[in-house]
């Protein structure tokens, strides 16, 4: 049995249980066992000096891709996960758009493997809605949850037909998951690869509209309504998208929504010089759509900020801009690039921590995203004063495609704890340290 | 022989990817090249600059005059010219973009004696040229990309526009049509702005791009109503390789709303001149009357390309 561990001196930020303040933090038997104003003293306790540190419930990315099975040289569990606890993530949900996609039970059983295999953060899976993501036909969602699954989605492609898409709330919410929907209108966005605006008219590339998305969120927020399902709004971008979710949980629909840092923080002017890792599905959109998400994430209107991690191999991005893949990076940056906002006074860091923990965890009803006494010993310790520069050649995961690289941040997780153990410290995981 | 002179101009950046981040003296620079070149034509004088230098024209996207006007350009300057094309090359066997331009680019290296030669490259994606350009030795000549720029045509316009209108300054130019998919439009509206004319576009709602505005030209929503003050009416090309049809309901009814027939070219004012980038849909944006009338000045434009691309290909190349 391993030694307790017992956290001194830190900064102790749990929104769930509204602590904001000095506090000392036993961890043991995977659990915690005491939150403490007092200074504690365990003599038997590992201990980590968290004197001038954040101390955080361990963090929650509702939406990364993983690659594995099927696309290895972007990324693995293994790599994906040692990404994710060196970014402060200690679960993360990975979405079913592998090849094979994750539709059947078999997958998501490979894929839990895998992850215990990697032992570093808590891999969940998100199981398809409809078989090979096609769009088509359902996938055996019950055979999918029973097997592990969090959530359905076909994330990277929306459900087009409404009536199938109906169906699958119906049937989610007998099952007790949330659908997690990609919102786009496929006709409107047609051959588009970027937001639609007056950089997209100067650069010549194919524009698409907010409607694209405004549109589906629409559709899918009355869908929700009727049929009771828990709808949970993948990477938003549109400030029209945010007004229409506002309303919608005003009204008490069962929404809840993520929003990625990158458009949290960028507009598409990121794009110019043809700039493939400025290219992601949503696009990025202009500066009223990052004041709205802002503004819907400062407010609670938006849940959670997921990095929506979509690792991708060079050759898939050093190509012509309409051909390049979707997507970059963002376990690694996530944090720092959040804490932005921080330092900006967009948000206050408890409820940075809030859409880290218990915004997602509440958004899918996991365990953690809380450091209650009894809670999943799953802690993330962060630097509030580290300075540093993003650059990709530094990166844990396989992949490099970032529109930050060279970025000068200020913010930078030091400890990672998963079930009490600590996984990752300052720079290196504990498979290193060893 | 070559006879490069030591007063040729040279643009600040070696390639030419678009108009669009030009000065206004680059594009004045190489209009007037191209109008010594185009008296050189005229009287007979040869000069070439380009001996001892390779030109590649790499078309991966069908084109005529571009190409043909291009070859004869970089020819007559004495340079030699690799005439590559997509089909029957390694491109077919799944090779990239880059790859493919990076073996050429390796090839003319060996080749090359005096300083870098130019790749001359149309593309159906936009940005290609700009992707291309940060990885070969060669300048990079951009002659046609997707939905961006066609740098050429839009000197070769301008080059038209002047000989017949003098100075661009407070002229005022519409651009009719696609403007959505015209990467002729995008290239125009960057040049003539530069040489001071005022641009308005207006067309088919449906193929106006969002915040065309900001590229700094007027739009009108009906062009009737601005037509007699034009002294030039660029005509577009209906691409129905595009799916227009999504776009627009049918050919007959682009014609009788956007088409330019007898009646209509009538309103214009005396002088003002109507131009198309080719190749022109008779009938259908311009009525054939209206192609082969007087105010037509669509063939200068196809043999002012000459000119106008010898004095580009001298300038980087």
């Amino acid at each position: 049995m391993s030694p307790p561990i017992l956290i001194r001196g830190g900064w102790l930020i749990d929104p769930a249980h509204r602590i904001n303040g000095r506090r000392d933090l036993l961890l043991n038997d995977g659990v915690v066992s005491d939150v403490s104003e007092r200074a504690l003293s365990v003599p038997n306790a590992q201990a980590i000096d968290a004197t001038g540190l954040w101390v955080m419930p361990g963090l929650i990315d509702l939406h990364v891709h993983l690659r594995e099975p099927g696309q290895e040289r972007k990324e693995t569990i293994a790599s994906g996960s040692r990404a994710a606890v060196s970014g402060g993530f200690t679960t993360v949900v990975a979405m079913p758009n592998t090849e094979p996609a994750n539709d059947s039970p078999l997958v998501t059983g490979f894929i839990r493997r895998r992850s215990e295999q990697a032992n570093l953060c808590r891999v969940l899976c998100a199981g398809a809605i409809t078989k090979g993501l096609k769009g088509e036909e359902l996938a055996e969602m019950g055979a999918l949850v029973a097997a592990g699954c969090v959530c359905v989605t076909d994330d990277g492609r929306p459900v087009m037909s409404a009536g199938l898409m109906r169906h699958a709330m119906q049937y989610a919410r007998d099952l007790g998951v949330p659908v997690m929907a990609h919102e786009e209108d496929l006709t409107l966005s047609a051959d588009g690869c970027m937001n639609e605006g007056a950089t997209a008219t100067r650069l010549g590339l194919p524009p698409i509209p907010r409607s694209a998305e405004v549109a589906m969120v629409a559709r899918d927020l009355v869908l929700a309504e009727e049929t009771g399902a828990r709808l949970h709004l993948a990477h938003l971008s549109c400030a029209q998208s945010v007004e229409l979710l506002r309303a919608a949980k005003k009204r008490g629909v069962g929404v809840t929504a993520e929003v990625t840092p990158h458009h949290l923080m960028l507009t598409d002017a990121a794009v110019l010089g043809y700039e493939t890792n400025a290219k992601m599905n949503p696009p990025l959109r202009e500066e009223a759509d990052v004041s709205a998400v802002r503004e819907a994430l400062s407010d609670g209107t938006i849940d959670a900020i997921a990095s929506d991690h979509a690792p991708h191999t060079r050759m898939d991005k050093q190509v012509e801009f309409d051909k390049a893949a979707n997507g970059i990076v963002g376990l690694e940056t996530s944090v720092a690039l959040a804490l932005e906002l921080v330092w900006k006074g967009v948000l206050s860091p408890p409820r940075l921590v809030e859409a880290f923990t218990v915004g997602p965890s509440r958004a899918f009803r996991l365990p953690g995203g809380q450091l209650g006494l009894g809670a999943p010993a799953d802690v993330t310790i962060v630097d509030p004063e580290a300075r540093w520069t993003i650059d990709a050649a530094a990166f844990f995961s396989l992949s490099r495609n970032t529109p930050f690289q060279g970025r000068s941040v200020k913010g930078r997780v030091t400890h990672t704890l998963v079930g009490g153990r600590l996984v990752f410290e300052r720079g290196k995981l504990e498979e290193q340290a060893r | 022989m070559s006879d490069r002179r030591a007063d040729t101009p040279s643009l600040a950046s070696r390639h030419l990817l678009g108009i669009e981040g030009l000065q206004r003296s680059e594009v004045e620079a190489i209009l007037a090249l191209a109008r010594q070149y185009k008296q050189g034509l005229k009287d007979g004088i040869q000069r070439t600059p380009l001996a001892g230098k390779f030109v590649a024209l790499l078309f991966f996207e069908d084109s005529t005059r571009t190409r043909s006007s291009f070859e004869i350009a970089a020819k007559s300057l004495g340079a030699k010219v690799l005439n590559w094309s997509p089909t029957g090359s390694s491109l077919s066997k799944g090779e990239t973009l880059l790859d493919t331009v990076k073996n050429i680019d390796a090839t003319l290296r060996n080749m090359d004696s005096g300083g870098p030669s130019a790749l001359v490259i149309r593309h159906r994606s936009s940005g290609a040229p700009t992707l291309v350009s940060r990885q070969v030795h060669c300048s990079v000549i951009n002659a046609g990309d997707g939905i961006h720029e066609h740098p050429s045509q839009a000197l070769l316009d301008a080059f038209t526009l002047q000989e017949r209108l003098g100075s661009l300054n407070g002229k005022r130019v519409m651009i009719l049509g696609d403007i959505l998919h015209s990467r002729v439009a995008r290239s125009n509206v960057h040049c003539l702005r530069l040489l001071g004319a005022k641009v308005i576009v207006s067309g088919p709602p449906t193929l106006m791009p969002a915040g065309i505005e900001s590229l700094g030209c007027e739009w009108a929503p009906d062009f009737r109503e601005v037509l007699g003050s034009l002294d030039a009416l660029m005509t577009l090309r209906v691409q129905r390789e595009r799916q227009t049809d999504s776009f627009v309901p049918s050919m007959r009814e682009y014609a009788a709303r956007w088409g330019i027939g007898r009646a209509v070219s009538d309103q214009l004012k005396p002088g003002a001149v109507i131009l198309h980038p080719g190749p022109v849909n008779r009938e259908v944006e311009l009525a054939s009357e209206v192609v082969d009338g007087d105010r037509s000045v669509i063939l200068e434009q196809v043999s002012n390309g000459l000119p106008v691309r010898m004095a580009i290909l001298e300038m980087c190349a």
